[in-house]
């Protein structure tokens, strides 16, 4: 069980400790003293090792993580878990701007709100956000699922490829593209399921939720193909 | 009716609206859409053609151009990085994708450049196999769309540039259209085929330069600070830009004028927005000197570079080396006149086929199509790739020498005049025979 003190250690010694872990490590647990909000704490870890941060995380926490589990006890900065390629980052306070930013896999919880861009760009990754999330979320969004228990701020998805959007509270509004889809069974399942992988299920009833999705109008630059979708 | 005992004046054609802006005219009023095209800034705009160097005279001593060295080398990213790139040229293949360019051409690309000893780049769209194979040194872009992008990748390359602009477009995002997006491209780019791919002209996790410091320190943590990190800029305000780079934490500059290619942008983007890379490369300079940087952070610089005089007048400007885009494609072979039928029936001619979005190169360079690309040959390609690049380096050092010059980054400014009143205020050189340079405070 290492435990590395950020207040006496260096974020390159805690890194580089961590990055050169391989995948059949049997230091699986690790704890992270005093983070006090330094930026890229535990960023490009490649391991099935579950890391807990005792504290506020700075910008890019767990940046292009993969296999890794960290749990960040507070709040995180900027683009938390950006371009994740798989694991779970839990964050149990709030996330500010970009969280998930361009992932890949994986999954990204947030306890508390996220901020603007929540899924920004998002291609591959899920996002489960207990609060509420800013606006331009899921801007780009390429694939994925973002599910928000809040509301959502202006732009909701804007310019969205194919990237799912569940969203139980109010929108502010939809950004361009982006629409309200139904809810078909298999949705409800992925929705279900995604709610059950953020430890809320049975306390979270999806039926609540509305389904948003890209109208799939600006798929083509071409003005004489808009009428085909 | 009487018959007029006078000739009628000669049919003047307007030059204000001459048969090009007549015909865009036209074009957009038929189609409703703006023209998107590839390639640099098509008109003349100040260029290297307008310096001179002046070489040796009874003040200067030359160099013997058959015995004495003149060097080539150049090191990249010797501020922070622990393994900066050790290049034998100066000039480097500039950054693109693989999907604006077919994998034999990106292939093409990283044999040339590794048989001459520089550097090549991935794009907009991620790292291949092929071209990872084939480079010895490759310069992995960091782009908005972060198409492609993970962490092997990255940690496979040599060196990461960051984008923030081009300079055909610089404040623009990029496109690739469905024509280009085969099963690959689509699979890399995670996106469904045959859809209209744009590129986000802003990053998706930071904004302003104080941001980007945070980015590039989380790059460096990810790749434990071996790679070297280059800032790319579209040129338009190069001396707070450059600064702006210093203070990010950046390596190396690159700063592409407003000459550089693109694979597709709109016509009206192309043309009319940015500077001339002559009037950028001076202001850069200052920026590193006015912070203690120049030479500690190294300046590449790009847009229009087409032999070994542009090279040597780039760097006597200041610049470390340069970046080719459009030239190396030519040297692999695009718009060559062997394709000249081919390209009459996609309505142009050799030299002037620009539509490398619409996927149809006859040279089999800016397409997806498997039949076109398998028309390049990346082997051969690649040689003529390298030999381009070894007959630039020797006419570069040809001019150097004859500065007396040992090395290519002895040339500086001192060694150039300007043919044009707007060549010497941009290059901050003197008019040919005075010693006048317009703008100058004195
Ligand atoms: C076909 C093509 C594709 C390009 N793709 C990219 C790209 O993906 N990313 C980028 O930063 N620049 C891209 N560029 C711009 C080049 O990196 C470079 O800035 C430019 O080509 C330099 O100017 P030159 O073509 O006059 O040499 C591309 C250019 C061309 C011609």
């Amino acid at each position: 069980m290492p435990v590395v003190d950020l207040a006496k250690s260096s974020l390159r010694e805690l890194n580089a400790a961590l990055q050169q872990l391989g995948p059949t490590t049997n230091e699986t647990d690790w704890t992270v003293l005093n983070p006090s909000g330094e930026h890229a704490i535990a960023a490009g870890v490649d391991a099935p090792v579950t890391v807990t941060i005792a504290g506020p995380v700075g910008y890019f926490c767990g940046g292009m993580n993969k296999l890794a589990t960290l749990v960040v006890e507070g709040s995180a900065g900027q683009g938390v878990g950006e371009n994740m390629m798989s694991g779970l980052i839990h964050v149990k306070g709030d996330a500010s701007q970009s969280a998930g930013a361009t992932g890949r896999g994986g999954l990204l919880i947030v306890e508390g709100n996220a901020s603007a861009r929540c899924g920004i760009s998002m291609k591959g990754i899920d996002i489960v956000v207990k609060g509420g999330i800013g606006h331009l979320s899921a801007f780009m969004g390429q694939s994925g699922r973002l599910v928000v228990f809040g509301e959502a701020g202006e732009a909701l998805g804007d310019s969205l490829y194919e990237a799912r959007l569940y969203v139980r509270g109010p929108v502010a509004g939809l950004g361009a593209d982006c629409i309200e889809k139904e809810m078909r069974d298999e949705h409800r399942q992925e929705l279900f399921d995604l709610i059950k992988a953020a430890g809320e299920a049975g306390k979270v009833d999806v039926g609540e939720f509305r389904r948003y999705g890209s109208a799939r109008k600006l798929y083509n630059f071409n003005i004489d193909n808009v009428d085909a979708y | 009716m009487s018959e007029r005992d006078w000739l009628p004046t000669t049919p003047r054609k307007s030059a204000t609206f001459d048969d090009y802006a007549l015909s865009e005219i036209r074009r957009a009023a038929a189609t409703g859409i703006y023209d998107i095209r590839g390639g640099g800034s098509k008109r003349r705009l100040p260029n290297f053609d307008d310096l001179l160097l002046l070489g040796a005279s009874m003040t200067r001593y030359p160099l013997e151009g058959y015995r004495e060295k003149c060097g080539t080398e150049v090191t990249l990213g010797t501020r922070f990085a622990k393994n900066p790139l050790k290049l034998a040229i100066p000039i480097t293949i500039a950054g693109m994708s693989f999907g604006s360019l077919s994998a034999q051409a990106k292939e093409a690309l990283g044999r040339g450049a590794s048989l001459a000893g520089t550097s090549t780049t991935t794009g907009d769209g991620g790292m291949t196999p092929e071209e990872r194979g084939q480079s010895r040194h490759l310069v992995y872009q960091y782009l908005p769309s972060r198409y492609g992008m993970n962490p092997d990748d990255l940690r496979r390359a040599d060196a990461i540039e960051i984008v923030i602009g081009q300079g055909a477009k610089p404040g623009g995002g990029g496109m690739l259209l469905g024509q280009k997006i085969s099963d690959r491209v689509a699979q890399m780019r995670n996106l469904p085929k045959g859809i209209d791919q744009r590129s986000a002209c802003r990053h998706p996790d930071w904004t302003g330069a104080d941001d980007l410091e945070i980015k590039i320190h989380e790059l460096r943590e990810i790749t434990n600070w071996e790679k070297p990190i280059y800032l790319k800029v579209g040129a338009s305000r190069p001396y707070y830009d450059t600064a702006l780079a210093v203070k990010s934490g950046a390596d190396v500059v690159v700063l592409d004028g407003m000459q550089g290619g693109t694979a597709a942008t709109q016509e009206v983007f192309i043309e009319h927005v940015g500077i001339p890379l002559l009037s950028a490369i001076r202001p850069a300079v200052q920026a590193l000197q006015d912070l203690g940087m120049h030479r500690k952070v190294q300046l590449i610089v790009s847009g229009g570079i087409r032999n070994g005089a542009d090279v040597a007048k780039a760097l006597a400007l200041g610049a470390d080396a340069v970046a080719i885009g459009t030239a190396a494609l030519t040297a692999l072979g695009d718009n060559d006149p062997q394709w000249e039928a081919e390209y009459e029936r996609l309505g142009t001619t050799a030299g002037a086929y620009d539509d490398w979005h619409e996927g149809k190169d006859p040279a089999g360079i800016t397409t997806q199509t498997p039949e076109l690309a398998a028309r390049l040959d990346p082997v051969k390609a690649g040689r003529r790739l390298a030999n381009y690049l070894k007959v630039m380096t020797l006419e570069a050092q040809t001019l150097a020498r004859a500065c007396g010059k040992n090395h290519l980054h002895n040339l500086e400014p001192e060694d150039l005049v300007a043919l044009t009143i707007e060549a010497a205020a941009m290059a901050r050189v003197p008019l040919a025979g005075t010693e006048w340079i317009p703008g100058q405070r004195f």
